[in-house]
Order: structure tokens, then sequence, then C-alpha cells
């Protein structure tokens, strides 16, 4: 194995530009600040296009099978003989797939900022974000143990909040941004107490040592992890569904998903790069990262089954309502992600058998271009629109050739059209569920058509229907956000092509993956039919979409009303947390602590004002009590103690 | 004609002791106070001359002992007089009572 020393510079080089831009970008070069920040991804970029290639072409695989290397580690905390935290960087198949993911749609991101962000009083501090951001998440896909995860998994939500509240005057903006911080932070509580229990019972905290040990059912670990139960359940399940519940708030899954639609607060390259392409599937990340350990369990795998597949149905639904564009957007990688999980759920450990963990991180990879190809199309939009409505646009394709052509991709490679990306991954995920559990199968196929409909209908209310009214003022927008829309499409094209299934499996054996032509005809042409469906409800002006929301009554508004799942939250904050909990707790903080303090305080005011009387300012006084002191002492030793 | 004994210097040396303390608690002029003090200070040295004189006549532990007081006493006396001088910038007064701003 050669050096791959370099491969911390790429989460370090954004950390540099973080440091450089936080502390002196904003006072010393604002207007320069995007490129110095742009230049230091772009070098990163290099770097982990340079090492994912070495990585998978020429040192990783050893044997035919892909090793998993550590770099750089040293044992940052160490707790006893046996006991460390260690930090450093895991080189393996998922952590290079996702450095390439990262860097570049951070890069793309970085670019198309610099048009889409440009005259912004904060621009520096913008990019000082995005930095943190990409070393941050750079950092948690390098991990080496379940702990430094934690600490950068705690980072990036640092750094969504600080995105998402980035324009703080607005009200709404400030609240999406504390909203976004506090359920996910809620979900980590269930994450920490995960760690907490597998590193209890395992003995350590580094994955590799970790997974080894579990997986062996002759380890004494195991025996303890398994033995041990709490209400009946083990505490593996405990654990696996904890480090899940973190995931699950973390890839906005149902019902933690509150969050994500309201995070699109931010700007528009923020939603692309962290609500669309990375942050959010950490949470997939997460699980793949423990999946030796999740195939151990069936209920835990189940949980995340079900959760991905509710949250894929529930979103796709939603997003067929909304009118706001980054909304659908936002419902729609709600959607894909719970393929992703789902997909997870259901694989098994092995080559062929592991077709559903290859398959969710084909998608994780796919889905990372189209769905930031779409949210960049959708800032330029609103660039040019000022508005995320959607009776605000209307026949941009003229004014907007690229942007309009890149879109169109995104959305065949959502809905699954060969040969975009998007078909690949979702055939192998459908493959997947088919082989293994037909319910998930055929709710993953309407959903798919879901996807599809949804998806064009927010493509032809945006460039079709009625005529144009926006008047562009400054054209399509700068080079440098056509720029990353033009790369990201040619991407989208390109990427399905990659032999995925060769390069990531769960066990490091690649295996020979091919599209099965007869079993995609379905999920192809469920998705042209609605997309069919969704060119003749939405490509001409007409009254159609709106006499078949009203024939679904109750349904269609309760879609739209996102099923009351805010609503819910509320109550249950409202009504339970606030006037059971909070309401008490504030009391008692209020009148017993507070009060405990209090009456020190003036139990001693009391005291001293009684006995102020004393130093009355006399200097005789003074004299008399020093004499009388006297006195007494030499009384007391004369007399009485002799 | 009886001898003087010791206990005849006691009592002149209480004496002025309780003089002194007298002056000390009811005068309220400042360099009064500090008379008092010297006759305070005076009767210990008289107590010290007296024990050395009729307990331990071999020593002069009680006369150097008496000197350092009379020393002491003059660097007191300087220090007191400048005190009573600055009080009396400040305030036209050598009153103790007129200086009483350290009360509570």
């Amino acid at each position: 194995m050669s050096n791959n020393n370099y491969i911390a510079l790429i989460p370090l080089l954004p950390f540099a530009s973080f440091v450089l831009l936080g502390l002196f970008g904003k006072k010393y070069f604002n207007k320069l600040s995007g490129i110095i920040g742009t230049t230091s991804l772009l070098a990163s970029c290099v770097l982990s296009l340079y090492a994912a290639y070495t990585y998978f072409f020429v040192f990783g695989k050893v044997n035919a099978v892909y090793q998993k290397f550590e770099v750089l580690k040293f044992s940052w905390l160490q707790f006893s003989t046996t006991t460390s935290i260690d930090m450093g960087l895991l080189l393996d198949p998922i952590s290079m797939m996702m450095v390439v993911v990262v860097t570049f749609v951070s890069l793309m991101v970085h670019i198309f900022s610099l048009g889409y962000m440009k005259g912004e009083e904060r621009f520096a501090t913008y990019y000082a974000f995005l930095s943190l951001f990409t070393f941050s998440m750079l950092g948690l896909v390098l991990s080496t143990n379940i702990f430094q995860i934690y600490i950068f998994w705690e980072l990036v939500g640092v750094s969504s909040y600080l995105l998402i509240g980035f324009y703080f005057t607005k009200a709404s903006a400030i609240a999406a941004s504390k909203k976004a911080f506090v359920v996910t932070r809620f979900a980590d509580l269930g994450f920490l107490i995960g760690i907490l229990i597998l590193g209890f019972h395992a003995e350590t905290l580094d994955f590799n040592t970790l997974i080894s040990t579990l997986t062996n059912p002759q380890s004494a670990q195991f025996l303890s992890i398994t033995s041990a139960s709490f209400f009946g359940i083990t505490a593996l399940t405990w654990a696996l569904v904890l480090v899940f519940i973190g995931g699950a708030g973390k890839s906005a899954m149902f019902p933690l998903h509150i969050w994500l639609p309201d995070a699109m607060e931010g700007p528009t390259p923020v939603s692309a790069l962290i609500h669309a392409a990375t942050m959010v599937v950490a949470g997939v990340f997460l699980v793949a990262r423990l999946f030796p350990v999740f195939a151990l369990d069936v209920t835990a795998l189940d949980a995340v089954t079900y959760t991905g597949l509710i949250s894929a149905v529930i979103a796709a639904i939603i997003a067929c309502t909304q009118t706001d564009i980054k909304r659908v957007l936002a419902y729609s990688t709600m959607s894909q992600i719970g393929f992703m999980m789902f997909a997870l759920g259901i694989s098994k450990i092995g080559g062929e058998e592991g077709l559903g963990y290859m398959a969710s991180m084909f998608h994780l990879f796919t889905h990372a271009f189209f769905k930031s190809l779409l949210f960049l199309g959708a800032g330029a939009v609103i660039h040019l629109v000022h508005s995320n409505e959607m009776k605000d646009m209307g026949g941009l394709r003229k004014l907007m050739p690229i942007t309009h052509i890149t879109f169109l991709i995104a959305c065949l490679a959502i809905s699954g059209i060969p040969p975009f990306a998007g078909f690949f991954s979702k055939e192998e995920i459908l493959l997947a569920a088919s082989n293994s559990n037909k319910l998930v199968f055929y709710v993953a196929l309407i959903t798919s058509a879901l996807t599809a409909f949804y998806m064009f209908r927010l493509y032809f209310s945006i460039f079709w229907n009625k005529e144009s009214q926006a008047h562009s003022e400054h054209g399509e927008g700068t080079l440098t956000m056509k720029i990353p829309l033009i790369i990201l499409g040619i991407c989208t094209l390109a990427v399905g092509f990659v032999p995925f299934s060769e390069l990531v499996t769960n066990n490091g054996i690649g295996f020979h993956s091919h599209i099965d032509y007869l079993f995609s005809i379905t999920p192809v042409t469920l998705s042209l039919i609605s997309i069919f469906v969704a060119s003749v409800l939405y490509k001409k002006q007409n009254l159609e979409p709106e006499i078949i929301s009203k024939s679904l009554g109750k349904f269609y508004t309760s879609a739209q009303k996102k099923f009351f799942v805010d609503e819910v939250y509320l109550f249950i904050t409202h009504k339970f947390i606030y006037t059971l909990i909070a309401k008490p707790t504030a009391w008692f903080d209020k009148n017993i602590v507070d009060g405990l303090m209090n009456l020190m305080a003036e139990t001693t005011a009391k005291i001293s004002e009684l006995i102020k009387g004393v130093q009355s300012g006399k200097v005789q006084n003074y004299a008399l009590y020093f004499f009388a002191g006297i006195a007494a002492l030499a009384i007391l030793f004369i007399y009485i103690l002799k | 004609m009886n001898q003087i004994t010791i206990t005849h210097i006691l009592f002149v040396s209480t004496a002025l002791f309780f003089i002194g303390m007298y002056g000390l608690f009811t005068r309220r002029n400042m360099i009064t106070m500090l008379m008092s003090v010297e006759l305070i200070l005076n009767s210990v040295n008289i107590n010290f001359v007296a024990f050395n004189k009729y307990l331990y006549p071999q020593n002069l532990d009680g006369i150097f002992f008496t000197i350092f007081i009379i020393t002491i006493a003059a660097a007191e006396a300087a220090v007191a007089i400048s005190i009573i001088i600055n009080l009396y910038r400040s305030h036209q007064s050598i009153d103790v009572d007129d200086a009483s701003e350290m009360k509570y």
C-alpha cells in the first residue's frame, strides 16, 4: 500500500479555507472569498478523484476483495489501556465514493454560488460556512470510529443550522433553522445512547473492530450484547434502533422529517448541497457503515425498511400537492432517501445477496448528481423569477434554455427513464425489492410512478404551462451559474454507466450486475404513463388539476397540509410537553431552585441588618471591643482554664 | 519605714493603665487620645522594669523590651500625628466622631 497520507488534505483544505474566510474574509477580502473557497474545494476535489481512482483501481483490491485501510490513525482521548477514542481516516469503497460525491457536489455548489450569491453582504461568511460544512461532511464519511462520526455528525448539524438561518433577518428562516437543529438534535440523543450501548457491549468504538467482534457469534462481546435485554428486547436491537433514530433524524425519515421542508428557507445552493446531496444521506451512510451489525438483527432491519418505505410514500404523495418548488424538491429528496433506506433494509450480507446494499449506495451516488442539479436549476429559476411559487412561473423554457434542458435531464433521471442515471440505480432497488419482499416492491413501484408524476408536474409548471410573465433583467444568470448546471447534466447522463456493483458492495467483493430488461418494462412504462398524465394536466393551462384535486376532497387537502404531522408535533409539544413537563419544570425552577437561592440571600441580608450596628464608625467603640476582648481572654485563661 | 515592694509599683502601673484607658474612651480629641495611649504604653514599661528588677535581677530582658517599646512609641507617635494632620486637612477637625464615614 502506497503512502496515502495526502488524503488528510481532502478534508483539511476546506477547513483551512473556513478558518481563513471565517476570521479575515469579511474584513479584508469579501469579494475574493468566493474564489478562495472555490479554489480550495477544487484542489480538494481533484485530490479526492485521484484518491478514489487509486483506491478503486490501484491499491484497494487485495485478492479481489476491496480492503479497509486506516490512515493516520492516532488516539485522541485515552481512557484506559484498552479504551480510547481515536481519530483517523478510513478508506473503503463507500467512504471513497462519498468523498467523491461530497467534494464534487460541493465544488459545483461553490461555483454556482459565485453567481447566485453575488453582491451579498455576508458573502465571505457564506463561503466560510460552506467550507465548514464540506470539512465536517468529509470528516464524517472518513471517520474510523463511531465517536468520531458523532463529532462530525454534530458539526454538519451546526453548519446546516448556520446556513439555513443565513438570512437571519427573516423570521421564518430563524424558525426553520431552530426547528432543524432541535429536531435533529433530538434524534441525535438516540444516536448517542445507541453509541454508548454498542460501545459498552462491544468494548470498542472502532468500526472495524466493532464489526469483526460483533459478527463473530462466538465472541464474548456478541454474547453479551445479545443476552442483555431491556423490556424484553435485546441490547443489540435497542442499540441499532437508537442509532437508526439518529440517522433517521438527519435523513429526514418519517416522523422526524418535519425540519427538511422548512430548511428550504436557506439559500438554494445550500439546499442543493446539504439538504439534497450530502448531509441528508448521512443517515443512509451510517446504516451502510454499520450494515454488517444491522444485518445481525432482523428487527432493526425491519425498522429501517418500513421507516424508509413509509417516508418514501408519504413524501411522494405530499410532493404532488405542494406549490413551492423547493418544497416539492425537498419532499422528493425525502422520498428518494426513503428508497435508499428500504433498499438497505431488505439487503443481506454478500455480493449478489447484498444487491439492496449496492443499489442503495448506487442510488445515493446518482441521486446526489441529479438532485443537486434539480436544486441548482430551481435556484437559477428563483434567481430569475424572485419567487418560489409555481404560479409565478410558467413558460420559462425560452428565457432559460440551458436550465430548461438540464432540468429536463434531471427530471428524466429521477423518474427512472433510461438511459439516465436514476434508471440504473432505481431498477436495482426495485429488483432487490422484488427478490426479497413483494409488499415493499409494489409500494416502491407506485412511489416511483408518483415520483415521475410530481417531477413532471414541477417541470411543466415551471417551463411550459402559461406564457411567461417574467421579464429577464439579467438573462439566465452568470456563466458561473450555467457551468455547474451543464457539468452536472453531463454527469447525470454518465454516472449511470459506472460499473458500481463491481466497486461498492458490503463485503468488498464486486459482482457483475446486469439490467434485466424484461423486469424494467413495468416501472419504466408506469413512469412514462405518469409523465404523460402530468403533461396532459400541466403542459397547458387548464382547469383539470383543480377539478381532480377537488374530487379527491379531504385526502387532497390533508396531503397539501402535509398530513398534519407538524400539527401533531405542535399538539404534542404544546399540550403534553409544554403543560405537563415544561410548565411544572419552569415553576420548580422559578420557585424552588431560585427560591432557595433567594432565601439564602435574604437570610444573610437580614442577619447583617441585625448586626451592622457593630460597625458604628466610632473609633472608641472599636477600642472598647478590643479591650473587652482582651479582658475576656484574660479572664478565660486566668480563672476558667487555669 | 517599709520598703517599696513590687505590689506598690504594680499598683502605680495599673492605675496608670486605667487612667489611660479612661482617657482613650472618653476624650473625643485625637491628640488627647494619643496621649492616653502613651500612658498605657508607659504603664506597661513600668511593669517590665519592675518585674525585671524584682524577679530576675540578673537578666536585662525587661529593660530591653522597655527600650523597644519607647522606640516604637516614638515612631507610632509620628504616624499618629501625621494621621491627625491629614484628618484635620480633610475634615477641618480632630474630633474622632467627625470621622465616621467608615460605618456601615
